[in-house]
């Protein structure tokens, strides 16, 4: 029974950090239609800011938990907003209305330039920032211990899906961005100004990426490469959900958590493999992900 | 017709005298840069420069590089090694970085010999690289000298080398030596549990701990292992199955920022409250763990190295020189680069060359050869003489905020005991009952 607690409470916890490094990725693709593969150096860019900066703050002798929270999320999610508008404004905005493929490439080519730019303002060894992580304690269930800093994650992430649909599904500037995603010509038409939606929606995403890694820096060691890994995974959970589908990003984080806690627990060996079977088996049976739709190409 | 061939002759004389000056200046330029090629000798540095394994590692060991070549070429190091240079050559490295997978490393060895023109290479974290390079340095006559990686199949699948050695030990040595540490220390131990990452080092690391266990330590059992992905940073779900297996020791390979990323998550977990954790690499994290790993934890430094070293003269001068130009102790990545460098010296010094010595002097020297390191006198004694054997310790530890982190209850044991005799096949050799292991 212990065992089964265990895959459920590790199956969420590992879900709600999937959602929060997916869900920028969708919502920028569900808009805009970019698969935006420098999602993973935004995230990699918030870890490095947060990392640094709750580094500096511990090392300068500070001790408060509430200060280094602070301090990570507004690193954060000033350096998502900024590195997202400048991308969004300086590159992206002369590529609309290309080839998604070509969208794809010119985001990877971000990727490798951000991932070196990392590399000369970081260097190359790794930060630990462990003190937010260690300070929120635990809470026991028998021999099992669940970290209060992963409940907070699970709770963030709860918040920020919550967040997002209300944002979409409620607020005048979700609907103005749901007939962008219905039809973006007919749009333009009716007096939307789009690429000012573009620019807001890439920040956003951009800024959520960012915030992922800001929230995984105390937890992991921060070093080049993480936004490379990271991606491949973002990927594997927004196409098992459906490309551009918040719930499906939710769906999917949820069920390749708890397929990934399951394996853990009874086959550790095939903890990676079980991640990418799901998202085989979800596309042989629903080709385009469990909540993404079928879309008429136009010509 | 004289007035015409006047200017002719003075063309001639000029185009001559043009040539004559431009093919006796490319030829002193040949010669100086002979004369050039000649008073330097090129050694490739391959370390992580990126990625995980570059700060614990890769950069450590280039640091070491750094300080141990420029005492090298100043003729700074204490006795044997304080003439200056290497046969009295200066010592020059081009150094490069080993991210990039076994693929890219092959490459990047052939552009070293081929198109730097390197006289020896030194090198090589990753398991996988020395695998894949062990064959072309053979292949392309280079002595080559790998300084870290410890998969016990380097030698198995390199049939009689002739350029390639290591001059530290396998992981067979690792895993031997930490059961031996946990008979002798935590002898009632009866549940074990492992986490190891999921690629060859650490797959023959768990399997030459368990079948050292069986026969060590036969009432302990194994009740779990995880393999999580390299490099992946986060181990919750890990530490949750390692939990509900109720382990009391916990045993890890794990290297680099995974291993430390554990070591953290695992404390604040509650799990190194719970088990005590034995980490074969463990002693790259020891100036780093405060407030992160408890006291007591079992640390390995992959033989005499990092705060393992012996006190010689040689330790002593590396442990003052790195501290005064790097700011930190030297850990075994470190330790282990600068015995390389060593090995190398002492083959360079002693291969009777004059100049720059070659590949087979270097290697005719190197093979089945003692020589003093900062981890102690070196025996060339396995793989036919291509391969390290030296003493594997072990030590908890301790940190208090007088002393700083150190090492107790250090226990070291043999090279006899922990290494598989040459020849021997080291898995059947521990399912044996380690025959021939000299233990006392």
């Amino acid at each position: 029974m212990l065992t089964v607690w265990a895959i459920l409470i590790d199956g969420f916890i590992y879900a709600s950090w999937l959602f929060l490094v997916a869900a920028g990725l969708t919502v920028i693709y569900g808009v805009m239609r970019i698969l935006n593969m420098a999602h993973g150096s935004l995230y990699a860019l918030g870890a490095y800011a947060a990392a640094s900066a709750i580094g500096w703050y511990y090392a300068g002798g500070g001790s408060q938990l509430w200060m280094a929270f602070a301090i990570l999320a507004s690193c954060a999610l000033l350096i998502g907003a900024i590195s997202g508008l400048l991308i969004e404004r300086g590159i992206l905005r002369l590529m609309y209305g290309r080839d998604e493929i070509l969208m794809l490439i010119v985001t990877f080519a971000i990727l490798l330039i951000l991932e070196d730019v990392m590399k000369l303002l970081w260097g190359t060894t790794p930060y630990f920032a462990w003190q937010p992580y260690a300070a929120m304690g635990r809470v026991e269930i028998d021999v099992l211990t669940v970290s209060g800093y992963d409940i907070m994650v699970l709770c963030l992430s709860a918040v920020i899906g919550l967040g997002l649909w209300f944002w979409l599904e409620r607020t005048n500037t979700g609907k103005i961005l749901r007939s962008i995603i219905h039809d973006r010509e007919v749009s333009e038409a009716m007096g939307v100004n789009v690429r000012r939606m573009f620019t807001i929606t890439f920040m956003i995403g951009a800024t959520l990426g960012a915030v992922a890694g800001g929230i995984t820096a105390p937890i992991i060691s921060v070093v080049p490469g993480i936004g490379i890994e990271v991606i491949v995974l973002a990927f594997a959970v927004v196409v098992t959900g459906g490309l551009g589908s918040i719930t499906g990003a939710a769906a999917g984080a949820i069920i390749v958590g708890l397929a990934r806690a399951t394996s853990i627990h009874t086959m550790p060996q095939f903890e990676l493999f079980i991640i990418y079977a799901v998202m085989a088996g979800v596309l042989i049976f629903r080709p385009n992900g469990l909540f993404g739709q079928a879309i008429a190409r136009k010509i | 017709m004289k007035h015409a061939t006047q200017p002719v002759s003075l063309k001639r004389t000029l185009l001559s005298t043009t040539a004559a000056a431009a093919i006796a200046s490319a030829g002193m330029m040949g010669i100086s840069a002979t004369v050039q090629a000649e008073e330097t000798f090129k050694v490739g540095l391959v370390t992580f420069l990126s990625g995980g394994a570059s700060g614990p590692f890769g950069v450590p060991a280039a640091q070491a590089a750094e300080t141990v070549i420029k005492a090298i070429n100043a003729g700074e190091l204490p006795p044997p090694y304080d003439t200056p240079g290497i046969n009295g050559l200066q010592l020059e490295s081009v150094v490069v970085d080993e991210a990039g997978g076994p693929t890219q490393q092959v490459e990047e060895y052939r552009n070293l010999v081929q198109r730097q023109n390197v006289n020896a290479v030194i090198g090589y974290i990753s398991s996988g690289d020395c695998l894949a390079v062990g064959p072309v340095a053979e292949e392309l006559q280079t002595f080559t000298i790998a300084f870290d990686c410890g998969t016990p199949r380097m030698f198995e699948e390199l049939d009689n080398p002739t350029y390639f050695f290591r001059t530290g030990l396998d992981a067979v040595a690792d895993n031997v030596g930490a059961a031996r540490y946990l008979q002798d220390i935590h002898p009632d131990v009866t549940r074990v549990a492992g986490i190891q990452q999921n690629y060859a080092w650490g797959q023959d690391s768990w399997l030459d701990f368990t079948l050292s266990m069986e026969q060590l330590m036969p009432d302990a059992d194994i009740v779990n292992n995880q393999t999580p992905q390299l490099f992946s940073g986060s181990y919750g779900s890990e530490i949750s199955a390692l939990q509900t297996r109720r382990p009391e020791i916990v045993h890890s390979s794990m290297w680099g920022g995974d291993m430390e990323s554990f070591v953290s998550q695992a404390n604040s977990r509650g799990l190194l409250g719970q088990a005590t954790a034995i980490l074969t690499t463990g002693e790259s994290g020891l100036h780093r763990f405060e407030g992160q790993a408890p006291n007591g934890t079992i640390l390995g430094g992959r033989g005499p190295f990092g705060a393992f070293m012996p006190e010689n003269a040689l330790s002593e001068w590396f442990n003052d020189a790195y501290q005064a130009e790097h700011g930190t102790k030297p850990s075994y990545p470190s330790s282990k680069m600068a015995q390389a460098i060593l090995a190398l010296k002492f083959a360079a010094d002693n291969s009777g060359a004059d100049g720059v010595p070659t590949s087979e002097q270097l290697a005719s020297t190197l093979k089945g050869a003692e020589f003093e390191s900062v981890s102690g006198t070196v025996r060339m004694a396995l793989a036919g003489g291509h391969q390290a054997m030296q003493d594997m310790l072990y030590g908890e530890y301790h940190y208090t905020s007088g002393e700083g982190a150190e090492l107790r209850n250090v226990r070291s044991y043999r090279g006899e005991c922990v290494s598989a005799p040459d020849g021997q096949n080291a898995q059947e050799w521990i399912e044996a009952g380690f025959p021939g292991a000299q233990c006392d």
